[in-house]
C-alpha cells in the first residue's frame, strides 16, 4: 500500500493532536477560506508584532525592528491532510520572523505542487516534510495549502495594514 | 461482439454483463501499481463504449464539415450526421418532434440558455416574447437538492431581474418537502419557474415529477428539470412527464463530453428570444439589426460540435439496444445491494433514501471519523474510483450539517464484485485511520 507514504504517521499525530487549535484574542486579522472543490472551510487569525530583530544581518542596527509572528489560532472542517499541515504550520511559524515564515511557506509550496521533483529541505521544513507525498497526488494539493494559504492572506494584510499605520503616525 | 448486442439482453449478468463490459475499453485497464480499475463515478462522467468512439471517428474521417452551411457533398452529410443524432436521441427521450431538442455544450449551458432567454424577454422587441419577462414581485422556485447546475443560474436571473428564489426544502429523510403546506407556501401566483432535479445526484433520490409539475402548471408556472441523472439510467419520456423544459448532458450517458441537449416544448421555443447570438442562428441580417430563425436553430449560434452530438447519437442507440428497462433493474439491484452492504458496517451512515424505491443508483455515504476525502484516497488506492466532496450540491450538504460525503455511482457496466470491492475498501479505511 503506497498510503503509509502519503500519510505518515506525523501526519496523522497532527490530525488527531492539532497544536495551537481553537480561536484566539488578541488577533491583527482573521481570514475565512475554503477549498471550493470539497469545501472545506478554515477560519485563522494572526497576530504579528514589531519586534527587534533577533539576528540583524547585513550591517542592520541592532535595534531594527521587524514583524514577527505571534499567535496563529484557527478553527477548521476538513480531512486529514488540511488538517495536519495546519497544525505543522502553527508550529513552524509561531515565534518566529515573518520573512522566515513566508520564505518558508515558499518552500512549502513549491515541494507539495513539485509533483515529487522537489523533496523539500529538512531544516527548513521541520514536519513540514511528512507531506512530500502529497506532491504524487494533484487532487490533495489543495488540502495541504489551505491553512498556508489562509495564513499567508492573514499575514499579508496586517502587514500591510501595520506598514500603513507606521507611515501615517510614525 | 463489440458494439453488437445479438439480442437484447434480459438482465444484465453473466455473458450478457461480460458483453456489455467488453465494449468499454478502458474497464481493462488498471490503476494504481496494478490494481483493477472499479469505476465507480459514473454520476460525474460515464465511459464511452467502442460504438461511440467509432461513431466519432467514422464521422471525422469521412464526412466531416460545417453544418447547415455550404451545398457541397460532405457539408450535406455532415448535416444529415447531424439532424440524424437530433432526432434519435430526442425520440431516446420520448419527444417526437427534433425540433424540440436543442443542442448545447452540456447540461449547464442548458440550464443557462433558459434562464438567459428568460431575462432576454425583458429587452425584447418581440411580442410574443412578452410572457416571459420576470421582474420584481416575480418568484423562482428551486429545491434544496438541486446540483449549482440548476441553482447558482436561477440566482443569477433573479439577481438580473429582481426576481425572489424560493425553494423546497429536503427531509429527515432525504426527499423534497412536498406536503401541502411547503408546496402551496413556496408555489404560488408569482411563481414564474419552478426548476428542481429528477434525481439527485448525491442522495439518489427520484422526485416525483408529476407532483412538481401539476403545482407549477396549476399557477401558470413553467417547469425545469434537470434531467442529467435519470436519463442516462432508466426509461424517461419527457412528454409524458409533462415538463416544459428538461437538460441532460452527453458525458453522462456513454456519449462524449461537450455536447449536452435542451428538450425544450415548441410553442415556447418559438416565442423565447435567444441566448447566444451570431451565425447560424439569423433569419435576416442588417447592418443595424437581425430577425432570429425559428427553434432548434435559434438557439444554436455559430458552428456546433459535430462529432459530439454524432458520438451521442450512438450513445443512445447503444443504451436502447441494451433497453433501458434492463438497464434500470441492474442499477437497482447494485444499488440494493451496495446500501445493504454498507449500511451494515458500523460507522458507515448513508445519506440517501436507505432503499431502492423511488431511487436511482448514487449511494452517498459518511464514514464516522475519517474525512470523505480520505476515504476517497484509500479507495482510490484500491483502484475504486470514486467522487468525494459536495457533489456541486453544497447547499444540500449544508442542510444536513456536513462538508462532504463519498459517492459511489453505478452505470450498466458495473457488477456485483465491483460493489465488493467498494465494500472492503471502505471497511480498509477504517482500520487505516483507526476507527471503526
Amino acid at each position: 500500500m503506497q498510503m503509509e507514504k502519503l500519510y505518515q504517521e506525523i501526519i496523522l499525530d497532527h490530525y488527531r493532536t492539532p497544536h495551537h487549535h481553537g480561536l484566539r484574542a488578541p488577533f491583527d486579522a482573521e481570514v475565512h477560506h475554503v477549498n471550493p472543490t470539497c469545501g472545506d472551510e478554515i477560519t485563522l487569525r494572526v497576530k504579528l508584532d514589531a519586534q527587534p530583530d533577533p539576528r540583524p544581518v547585513d550591517g542592520a542596527a541592532p535595534d531594527e525592528q521587524s514583524l514577527v509572528v505571534t499567535d496563529i489560532s484557527y478553527e477548521a472542517m476538513g480531512c486529514s491532510i488540511s488538517q495536519a499541515s495546519t497544525s505543522v504550520l502553527t508550529d513552524l511559524a509561531i515565534g518566529r520572523p515573518l520573512t522566515d515564515v513566508l520564505a518558508t511557506l515558499d518552500e512549502f509550496t513549491a515541494m507539495v505542487t513539485s509533483r515529487g521533483k522537489i523533496d523539500g529541505d529538512e531544516e527548513v521544513l521541520g514536519d513540514g516534510i511528512a507531506f512530500a507525498g502529497v506532491a504524487k497526488y494533484p487532487a490533495r494539493i489543495k488540502c495541504a495549502l489551505l491553512g498556508w494559504m489562509a495564513f499567508k492572506d492573514a499575514a499579508v494584510r496586517t502587514a500591510a495594514d501595520k506598514t500603513q499605520l507606521e507611515e501615517e503616525f510614525g | 461482439m463489440t458494439g453488437q448486442l445479438d439480442v437484447a439482453p434480459e438482465r444484465l449478468d453473466g455473458a450478457a454483463l461480460n458483453s456489455i463490459r467488453g465494449d468499454f475499453p478502458i474497464l481493462e485497464r488498471t490503476v494504481r501499481d496494478g490494481k483493477p480499475l472499479v469505476y465507480l463515478d459514473s454520476g460525474a462522467t460515464s465511459q464511452r463504449p467502442v460504438p461511440v468512439i467509432d461513431a466519432e471517428q467514422e464521422y471525422v474521417t469521412g464526412h466531416n464539415a460545417a453544418v447547415h452551411r455550404g451545398a457541397h457533398q460532405l457539408a450535406e452529410e455532415a448535416t444529415d450526421f447531424y439532424e440524424s443524432a437530433r432526432e434519435r436521441i430526442a425520440a431516446f427521450v420520448g419527444v417526437g418532434r427534433a425540433e424540440e431538442l436543442i443542442f448545447t455544450k452540456n447540461a449547464t449551458e442548458a440550464i443557462n440558455l433558459v434562464a438567459y432567454s428568460l431575462s432576454n424577454a425583458t429587452f425584447s422587441d418581440q411580442p410574443a416574447a412578452s410572457r416571459f419577462r420576470i421582474g420584481p414581485g416575480d418568484e423562482i422556485v428551486v429545491t434544496e437538492m438541486e446540483h449549482h447546475a440548476n441553482l447558482v443560474p436561477w440566482q443569477e436571473l433573479c439577481r438580473r431581474t429582481g426576481a425572489t428564489l424560493r425553494w423546497l426544502g429536503v427531509t429527515d429523510d432525504f426527499r423534497l418537502d412536498l406536503s401541502a403546506d411547503a408546496l402551496s407556501t413556496v408555489i404560488t401566483p408569482r411563481t414564474k419557474v419552478v426548476a428542481f432535479t429528477h434525481q439527485s445526484n448525491v442522495l439518489g433520490t427520484v422526485n416525483p415529477v408529476d407532483v412538481l409539475v401539476d403545482a407549477a402548471h396549476r399557477v401558470g408556472a413553467l417547469t425545469v428539470l434537470d434531467a442529467c441523472q435519470s436519463v442516462p439510467h432508466q426509461p424517461v419520456d419527457l412528454i409524458a412527464l409533462g415538463v416544459d423544459f428538461a437538460a441532460f448532458s452527453g458525458h453522462k450517458m456513454l456519449g462524449p463530453s461537450g455536447v449536452g441537449a435542451l428538450y425544450g416544448r415548441y410553442d415556447l421555443l418559438e416565442a423565447m428570444p435567444p441566448f447566444l447570438t451570431g451565425g447560424s442562428m439569423i433569419e435576416q441580417v442588417f447592418i443595424d439589426h437581425s430577425t432570429y430563425a425559428a427553434p432548434p436553430a435559434r438557439f444554436e449560434a455559430g458552428v456546433p460540435m459535430t462529432s459530439q452530438a454524432v458520438g451521442l447519437g450512438a450513445a443512445v442507440d447503444y443504451l436502447q439496444q441494451v433497453g433501458m428497462k434492463v438497464i434500470a433493474d441492474h442499477e437497482a439491484a447494485l444499488t440494493g445491494y451496495a446500501l445493504a452492504e454498507l449500511s451494515a458496517i458500523p460507522g458507515v451512515r448513508i445519506i440517501g433514501p436507505a432503499d431502492v424505491v423511488d431511487r436511482g443508483g448514487a449511494v452517498s455515504f459518511l464514514v464516522d471519523g475519517v474525512h470523505a476525502h480520505d476515504v476517497g484516497q484509500i479507495l482510490d488506492d484500491a483502484g475504486v474510483q470514486v467522487r468525494v466532496g459536495h457533489h456541486c450540491a453544497w447547499p444540500l450538504h449544508r442542510r444536513f450539517g456536513i462538508a462532504a460525503t463519498v459517492r459511489a455511482s453505478f452505470a450498466l457496466y458495473n457488477t456485483m464484485g465491483e460493489v465488493d470491492a467498494l465494500v472492503a475498501a471502505v471497511k480498509d479505511s477504517q482500520r487505516f485511520f483507526g476507527v471503526g
